[in-house]
């Protein structure tokens, strides 16, 4: 469990990134913090692994204050998958993943094995162990970042709009393949996006961030998008927009044609005997 | 030729004073160049101050430098000290640039993976920085080979004695094969440092 006490950053310049910021984050569960550029919720990520050290408050992983903690030996137990998946690029794929549990000093045999077994989970081709990052496409460097976080086997998993740079259905698929792994492996993951769907794709629970790392809204996908807390938050899901309130229109030829209060297309209902037709 | 013996022996020594300025020139640049990095107020000054070195001629150089360090004229040492301060002039600025220019991105992931600072700078840091220090030293390298020559006229035996020795006595094939030799290790100890970075750097070219 992550909790954040009343954490703040201030910056020496008088910036305040975050105000004062109190969320709790279940073990196994999957939150998203959701907000735009800005809204602090990179720095409140950073503050986990201690890459930011809170001004005020404290930041608490298992009842334990990450303060206590050497950041070096902190960062290594934690997993951190960033946007353009930060590789490095003098590094083979295998060596990139192989990072951490070389780090703490498992010999290079054992973690070469370790990294190829990883590339199984997350689906990448063994024969692009031998690669350099550049050599890969974005859709595989962000595989093989999402392999080198999980490497050490943490409980945690901090994730910085780690499908933001890819193109879109790259990004569903990375994010499909997410939902499995997680499935599977149960981590504590704390996921940034300023994307609203992606956050509902991925979330367990929601937190939307005003500027100044406000909690505008936390909940789950359903509550929020049932029962958005104010404007800020109907305007980031688009729900004042329409493109939330959706229509469906019987089709010639059987089943749903779905779109938004706006009349754009969104998508076709099958027909389900089971179901009323929505109207 | 009966000089091939003498100019391939001058060759030799003209190595024995390039070759250790030019690598105690990087070793030294690195230390200096991390430091002018993590000192940001100091970054100018250290990297003025070695850049000036420069401006210093070579030839007084030679001359006041074993007062300072106290060895004799003729000394190798003293030609190899002077040939270091030269590279360190070039080789310091280029050293700090390439230690900057590592992309910001990359630095973040080696630290939030769990690098130790000093780790993070021979594993990550340096690596990445190779292909432009590369960039750096292959200039001092040519620079170097081509300022040994100037000790010639302190007595100090290299492929310069044959410029100082055919001029004075008129021999215009001694001034040519001097100029032709020097160009040539120029060239050749460019090829072999190109050659070197692609073995060691594998990565950058894709």
């Amino acid at each position: 469990m992550i909790e954040f006490e009343r954490a703040g950053k201030t910056y020496p310049d008088g910036t305040v990134a975050v105000g004062e910021f109190s969320l709790r984050i279940p073990s196994h569960t999957t939150t998203v913090l959701l907000g735009s550029s800005g809204c602090g919720k990179t720095t409140l990520l950073r503050m986990v692994n201690r890459m930011v050290d809170p001004t005020s408050g404290r930041v608490l992983i298992d009842g334990e204050d990450v303060a206590q903690e050497a950041p070096v030996a902190l960062r290594r137990r934690i997993g951190y998958v960033m946007q353009n998946s930060g590789l490095l690029p003098h590094r083979r794929v295998i060596d990139n993943i192989a990072t951490v549990p070389r780090l703490t000093g498992m010999p290079r045999g054992a973690a070469h094995e370790r990294a190829r077994e990883l590339m199984r989970t997350v689906g990448l081709d063994s024969g692009l162990a031998r690669r350099y990052p550049g050599q890969l496409s974005g859709g595989q460097q962000q595989r093989v970042g999402v392999a080198r976080a999980l490497a050490s086997d943490p409980n945690i998993l901090l994730m910085d709009e780690p499908f933001g740079a890819v193109d879109p259905l790259v990004r569903m698929e990375l994010q499909r393949e997410l939902r499995r792994l997680q499935t599977q492996l149960r981590k504590t993951i704390l996921f940034v996006t300023h994307d609203i769907d992606e956050a509902l794709a991925l979330g367990d629970q929601i937190v939307v961030l005003q500027p100044g790392g406000q909690i505008a809204q936390a909940g789950t996908p359903e509550e929020i998008v049932a029962a958005p807390a104010n404007d800020f938050v109907a305007r980031f899901l688009g729900l004042d927009a329409g493109r939330r309130s959706l229509r469906a229109r019987p089709q010639p030829g059987g089943g749903w044609l779905v779109s938004d209060a706006g009349g754009r297309p969104l998508g076709v209902l099958p027909d389900d005997p089971a179901r009323e037709g929505p109207g | 030729m009966a000089n091939a013996g003498h100019i391939l022996g001058l060759t030799g020594a003209h190595l024995q004073l390039s070759l250790p300025a030019i690598a105690a020139a990087f070793l030294l640049s690195l230390p200096l160049a991390r430091l002018a990095n993590r000192l940001r107020p100091a970054r100018a000054l250290i990297l003025g101050g070695t850049g000036l070195l420069y401006a210093v001629p070579s030839l007084p150089l030679f001359i006041v430098l074993p007062v300072l360090i106290g060895t004799g004229v003729r000394d190798t040492l003293n030609v190899i000290v002077a040939l270091t301060l030269f590279g360190l002039a070039l080789m310091v600025r280029s050293a700090a640039d390439a230690l900057d220019a590592v992309d910001e991105d990359t630095r973040l992931a080696a630290t939030a993976l769990g690098h130790s600072s000093r780790g993070r700078f021979w594993t990550v840091e340096l690596p990445l920085a190779g292909p432009a220090l590369l960039a750096g030293l292959r200039v001092v390298s040519v620079s170097t080979i081509s300022l040994v020559s100037v000790s010639a006229v302190l007595g100090v035996q290299s492929l310069g004695s044959l410029f100082t020795d055919g001029f004075q006595r008129g021999i215009v094939a001694a001034v040519a094969a001097g100029i032709a030799m020097t160009v040539l290790l120029a060239l050749l100890l460019d090829l072999l440092l190109v050659l070197l970075g692609r073995l060691l750097m594998p990565w950058s070219r894709r």
